[in-house]
């Protein structure tokens, strides 16, 4: 009879943890889902802010939140792409690969206001990129390196060496077998890699804080050297900074719910991706 | 003069890190005959096979001696390319290992590595290469299918009409019906008899029917060693070692 | 040859990935060593006092490292026993099809940026925290725990199931064979065949919450004096780098000590990530997967 009730106690708890997760989670999205959408409207999507930011919309900011993302990821995708396919394809196994993929993976620990320090250092001052989009999307870039060579990493291996050697017994050269056979095979994992780096990149605040963003603009950025608003950099500013406190928490809501939307789907979408590539290669 | 030997081992070991795969080996492979390779499992057999077109290559810290030539060209000099080799002699694999691509660029791709452009000529290759594998029949209707819906039967030969597109001298058969069901293995059979008439032959089998069947030669492989090698009627009526005798009558392997 | 070209140009790319990880050290390095030189090392790391703006300034950063570990500790008391549950129920309690859809909503949910948590925390969790404790403020180190420990929930809970998911049908049924009921064979058989993997998930989720930059920065309370509880408001390393950057002159003292404190929390997070990889490595060879 004891037995049965350590199993029943522990089964509860479990069931519980699980169930209060995901009330907690929800319970934020829903909380921010239900002030936001008071909010949410055409002009506020389409529209910059206007009154000391207490009207208007964060148009700028969806703007330069997708700059941002595409410095980031056009910076970060070839060198990306480069080292996995070094790494699954070309480098004998042994300390070589242990050592940078020990480093990458160190990279991806390191946290993201050393990210900002770093871009500050050498994009901002050292490089004069200045407060700017690209000091603040190539800082993005570094930030997501190592998820995308993480996830090409996993794309590579999942093909199935069976088919590089029948590419190689055919007479093709490495990089033909890479470029022709590889990649193609891989690329529906590569993607999914992008996609979970966009909405990583979407929702970074600190690295951009000193890199790249400003909390008003009168318009759309005009170059890549110019600064930018930024979804998540805008509700950190309408919630510590400005002189209407209250006006501001509802566009803070209405803010959170876009950018909360735009990462969801974005993870949703690379969930999907993945889910459906499972399996792919078991003839 | 004609020299009946395409493919000349001489006293190869080979080796997997510090493990021995292979002692010693020295045997030929004629022209225009089948060679069957056969032994009980890690005898070597297929570690042997993949040296003729260096795909043991892409495997990390081996070791070979000795040395195999190609028509008197020993494959493994410096000075030899080993995209040229395998160009030379094909492969098929034990397991049909199709391109997630189309049964028509399947068979192109290979052309297309070899340095092919004209269109026409892809395309007449890619149905001569199908028909000589016996497969035109069942896909004529459907070359832009993905090459992965064919069964595995067919797959196999389509891997050999992969393989006969690029025109190889040699084609060697890692098991190639290791995988199949009796159909299919009768069909790649009566096809490996056919091509014979026009490419040398070596096909790895741990099936002794498969290899009294299709051989003109065997070779016994155990333990990493070449055993006993000759004429396969002799090989399989009177053989002169004591080991051979004791694998093909079954009493081990 | 064109193929070693090719090869050469790869390796380049590579290693240039890991330049990098190099510069940051370095530049951390360069930018944070004066203020060693300034104020000394030892008094950097055990001042008691970060006054950086007085005249005289004061750089003692023991109360930002004592926030930091605060707040970790707090986040992973929170984290842990939900993340670690909500992965052994998704992994023992539920059927395969409602794994099926859980597990991925799971990590939907991991990519909820920090922004909307500190927000979250600001408006919520603040006022009610207000409310019961009866404090002047709701920010404080027991916010900034709470919400950080919610945000590593469901990363741990995701990470955690993967490590369940490694561990071999075989010992389970080997341990029903014994006739050990479900509770047992999970908490004496399969939990311990996944523990490292599972530490693993928790050191990383750890090195997460301390290198947390927005989420503390909102709703930690941002006072830096060394906390003495859970229910004062404290500035943890992360949020003193991102509060003041913005004010500090360039190459000024100020500057260089912030520069100092990352240099600080990189080394942090370093070992734990050092940590991680080496608990990982080990979970691999335990259970037979390539080392």
């Amino acid at each position: 009879m004891k037995r049965n009730f350590t199993q029943t106690l522990g089964f509860t708890f479990l069931f519980s943890s699980l169930a209060l997760t995901l009330l907690v989670l929800f319970s934020i999205i829903y909380f921010i889902g239900v002030r936001g959408f008071r909010v949410l409207s055409w002009t506020f999507l389409t529209q910059a802010p206007r009154q000391a930011m207490t009207a208007g919309g964060v148009a700028p900011a969806i703007v330069g939140t997708f700059y941002l993302a595409l410095i980031a990821i056009l910076f970060s995708l070839p060198l990306a792409l480069a080292c996995a396919i070094y790494l699954c394809e070309y480098s004998p196994k042994g300390w070589v690969v242990n050592f940078i993929r020990v480093g990458i993976n160190n990279l991806a620990g390191v946290p993201s206001v050393v990210f900002g320090l770093f871009g500050l250092a050498i994009f901002v001052k050292f490089l004069k990129f200045g407060v700017s989009m690209l000091s603040g999307g190539l800082t993005l870039g570094i930030l997501v390196l190592p998820v995308i060579i993480s996830a090409a990493q996993e794309a590579l291996l999942a093909v199935p060496h069976s088919i590089r050697e029948a590419s190689l017994a055919l007479g093709a050269t490495q990089w033909q077998t890479i470029r022709r056979i590889v990649l193609p095979a891989a690329l529906p994992g590569i993607l999914t890699g992008i996609v979970l780096s966009i909405g990583r990149v979407v929702g970074e605040t600190a690295p951009i804080l000193f890199t790249a963003a400003a909390f008003y603009l009168r318009g759309f950025p005009k170059s890549v050297f110019s600064e930018v608003m930024a979804l998540p950099y805008h509700i950190y500013a309408l919630m510590t900074e400005g002189t209407h406190p209250k006006e501001q928490t509802g566009m803070a809501y209405g803010c959170s719910l876009v950018l909360l939307l735009l990462v969801l789907a974005i993870s949703a979408l690379a969930v999907f991706l993945r889910q459906r590539q499972r399996g792919r290669f078991h003839v | 003069m004609f020299d009946p030997v395409k493919i000349k081992a001489q006293h190869v070991d080979f080796f997997y890190g510090n493990q021995q795969a292979l002692k010693d080996i020295s045997m030929d492979i004629d022209v225009g005959r089948v060679t069957a390779i056969i032994g009980p499992s890690g005898c070597g057999k297929s570690t042997f096979i993949r040296l003729l077109n260096r795909m043991n290559d892409l495997v990390a810290h081996t070791v070979l001696r000795g040395h195999i030539y190609l028509e008197g060209q020993d494959i493994f000099s410096p000075a030899v390319d080993p995209v040229e080799i395998r160009r030379r002699v094909g492969m098929v694999f034990q397991k049909p290992n199709p391109f997630p691509k189309s049964i028509f660029e399947n068979i192109a791709y290979g052309l297309e590595v070899n340095g092919y452009r004209d269109r026409d000529v892809i395309e007449e290759r890619v149905v001569m290469s199908l028909k000589k594998a016996a497969l035109w029949e069942e896909v004529k209707e459907r070359l832009r299918d993905s090459a992965l819906k064919l069964s595995g039967g067919q797959q196999q030969r389509l891997c050999i009409a992969r393989c006969l597109a690029v025109a190889p001298e040699v084609l060697l058969f890692d098991e190639p019906c290791a995988s199949l069901d009796p159909i299919s293995t009768a069909k790649i059979e009566e096809l490996i008899l056919e091509l014979k008439k026009d490419y040398t032959i070596a096909i790895v089998t741990h099936n002794m029917q498969q290899a009294a069947r299709v051989s003109d030669r065997t070779a016994f492989f155990l333990l990493g060693e070449l055993v006993e090698m000759g004429e396969t009627q002799h090989i399989f009526t009177a053989p002169k070692d004591k080991r051979t005798e004791a694998y093909i009558t079954g009493r081990f392997g | 040859m064109k193929e070693r070209i090719y090869k050469t140009i790869f390796a380049i790319l590579a290693f240039s990935s890991l330049v990098f990880l190099v510069g940051i050290v370095i530049i951390l390095f360069k930018e944070g060593l004066p203020i060693f030189k300034k104020v000394g090392f030892f008094s950097f790391l055990f001042g008691r006092a970060w006054y950086p703006t007085h005249s005289p300034p004061e750089f003692g950063i023991l109360p930002l490292i004592l926030a930091s570990a605060w707040v970790t500790v707090g986040a992973v008391l929170v984290c842990v026993p939900l993340g670690v549950g909500s992965a052994l129920c998704l992994h023992e309690l539920v059927s395969e099809r409602q794994r099926a859809v859980l597990k991925p909503v799971i990590e939907i949910l991991a990519s909820i940026p920090s922004v909307v948590y500190g927000f979250f925390g600001m408006m919520i969790v603040t006022p009610f925290l207000q409310k019961v404790f009866h404090l002047p403020t709701g920010l404080c180190a027991f916010n900034a725990s709470l919400v950080l420990g919610v945000m590593a929930v469901p990363t741990v809970c995701s990470l955690s199931e993967d490590a369940l998911s490694f561990v071999p049908k075989s010992f389970r049924e080997a341990s029903y064979a014994v006739g050990a009921d479900r509770w047992q064979t999970l908490t004496r058989v399969v939990l311990p065949a996944a523990g490292s993997g599972i530490s693993t998930a928790i050191i990383l989720g750890m090195s997460r919450a301390i290198g947390e930059t927005m989420t503390v920065l909102m709703v930690a309370g941002g006072a830096a004096v060394i906390p003495h509880s859970f229910l004062e408001p404290v500035r943890p390393m992360t949020a003193a780098i991102a509060a003041e950057m913005g004010e500090a002159p360039m190459a000024s003292d100020h500057y260089h000590a912030l520069f100092a404190i990352a240099l600080v929390l990189f080394f942090i997070t370093f070992s734990f990530n050092i940590m991680a990889e080496f608990v990982s490595r080990r979970f691999r060879i335990k259970l037979g997967l390539s080392g």
